[in-house]
């Protein structure tokens, strides 16, 4: 069963100072699903991918990832998950050629093919460009042709659309239909429901950090938003 | 003009090299790869650092006053109270590349060894280090009179005593870069930890300077090199304990 999951989460909580971010969100899902995460501000969607991406620890709970223990493996984990973060991870004074440059070096991944990787995401024209000159929604590109970069087996997109222009909204839909076809598995938190829904097969709601939602996203909205207004 | 499309999201990006092959030799080159990249984009902050070690040390000329034989005999001191001042400038900035946008996270995420973030970094902050001591040391000469034709020997004592100060600063700056009184906290946790080295480094430049005659260089030398030996290993060894969460 296990082997089916890509990500397969018991019970996980996380605390900051006195206020429980995450509390006690138990979480299977099969490899190659895309799945969209909703939930108002502050609801934990986030601190769920900085877990989820290794980027921070639990408190409580355990998780298997790709296969791998989240805590105990975490290295394997990293190999297999790309995260897309409110941290746009970028070096403001090298340009964008240079972040992919250094990201590859990192990774162990040849340099060949990032131009083609920084016009997929419409950033060939400003390949030379220092990072500082760009605006927030051409860092949010950037950041994406980071994520194909490594090439992962889960990707976390952390509110992909935000800062977008209609576009950029266009190219978030068909990179996340290709991962999808291509068998990655895909985590999707956004408040852009109507468009998240379209994509999603599955979807989870979280509020005041507990997962209290999961179905089919063609009926999120109404869930959400009863949940949300104090109806349901 | 219509968007480059692809057969397979990654049909552009190589696949990862095997794990044998980038080992820890790669990652140490590509984390010393940006780090002289990013050296190379800020370089004018490293003239900005030369100048207030250079400034330093005609304050302290000043402090002294025109006693040209105390100037001398106090040169080595003045040299590594300067170099020391300016490493906390140097140090302090290597981290904010990496926590503007979280940089740092990202490498790591990839995944990067911690190490060789590390180490990357402890060495290319030495050689920056080395190079404004080395660059002190005729302001030095101008200002105090304390010149010496034992260039050899100086220039291994500024790399030793350099490297010294850049190991457990490198892992200090780390631990400091989030913290809201940054400037204040690096100087206070750094400047206990390496009396020693700083003491033998003072020691063996004004050996240098003043002359030698009881033959005790080697043993000073001796000292720097085994503390530099402690913080190197030692800090490799912590850092992914300080950076990871």
């Amino acid at each position: 069963m296990q082997d089916t999951l890509a990500i397969d989460a018991q019970n996980l909580a996380r605390r900051y100072g006195r206020r429980w971010a995450l509390a006690d969100v138990s979480l299977q899902i099969p490899h190659g699903r895309v799945v969209m995460v909703a939930g108002r501000n502050g609801s934990g969607k986030s601190t769920l991918f900085r877990i989820l991406s290794t980027a921070i620890r639990p408190d409580h709970g355990s998780a298997n990832i790709l296969g791998f223990d989240l805590v105990k493996q975490r290295y394997d984990v990293r190999k297999g998950v790309a995260l897309l973060s409110h941290y746009s991870y970028l070096y403001e004074s090298l340009t964008a050629a240079e972040n992919l440059q250094v990201f590859a070096d990192h990774r162990g991944t040849p340099r060949t093919g990032l131009k083609e990787l920084l016009d997929r995401v419409r950033l060939g024209q400003r390949a030379d460009d220092a990072v500082h000159t760009f605006s927030a929604g051409m860092r949010k590109r950037l950041s994406f042709a980071r994520i194909l970069l490594q090439r992962p087996r889960l990707v976390l997109l952390d509110e992909p659309y935000g800062q977008l222009d209609p576009e950029g909204f266009a190219l978030v839909d068909e990179v996340v239909h290709e991962l999808q076809t291509f068998g990655v598995t895909v985590l999707l938190a956004t408040h852009q429901l109507e468009r998240g829904g379209r994509l999603a097969e599955d979807a989870i709601v979280l509020e005041q950090g507990r997962l209290i939602w999961q179905g089919n996203p063609q009926f999120i909205p109404s869930a959400a938003r009863d949940q949300w207004s104090g109806r349901a | 003009m219509e968007r480059p499309r692809m057969s397979e999201p990654f049909d552009a990006v190589p696949p990862v090299m095997p794990r044998v092959a980038r080992h820890k030799v790669g990652g140490l080159i590509a984390a010393l790869r940006k780090e002289f990249l990013l050296q190379w984009k800020t370089r004018t902050q490293f003239m900005a650092v030369f100048v207030f070690g250079a400034t330093s040390l005609l304050l302290f000329s000043f402090a002294v006053g025109p006693n040209s034989e105390a100037l001398r005999l106090y040169s080595a001191g003045f040299l590594w109270l300067g170099l020391l001042l300016s490493s906390t400038l140097t140090l302090a900035e290597s981290y904010h590349a990496e926590m503007e946008n979280r940089a740092l996270e990202g490498l790591l995420l990839l995944p990067s060894d911690p190490r060789a973030l590390y180490y990357g970094k402890a060495i290319a902050n030495w050689l920056q280090l080395a190079l404004l001591g080395v660059g002190l040391v005729p302001v030095m000469v101008v200002l105090y009179d304390a010149g010496t034709t034992d260039l050899l020997r100086l220039l291994a004592i500024i790399l030793l005593g350099t490297a010294g100060l850049s190991a457990p600063g490198t892992l200090y700056a780390a631990m400091t870069s989030q913290a809201r009184a940054k400037q204040t906290l690096l100087p206070l946790l750094l400047f206990p930890l390496i009396v020693p080295a700083l003491l033998a480094s003072v020691k063996a430049t004004s050996l240098v300077i003043l002359g030698d005659p009881m033959q005790q260089l080697p043993s000073w030398i001796s000292l720097l090199t085994a503390f530099d030996a402690i913080y190197w290993s030692l800090c490799g060894l912590l850092f992914g304990r300080v950076v990871e969460e």
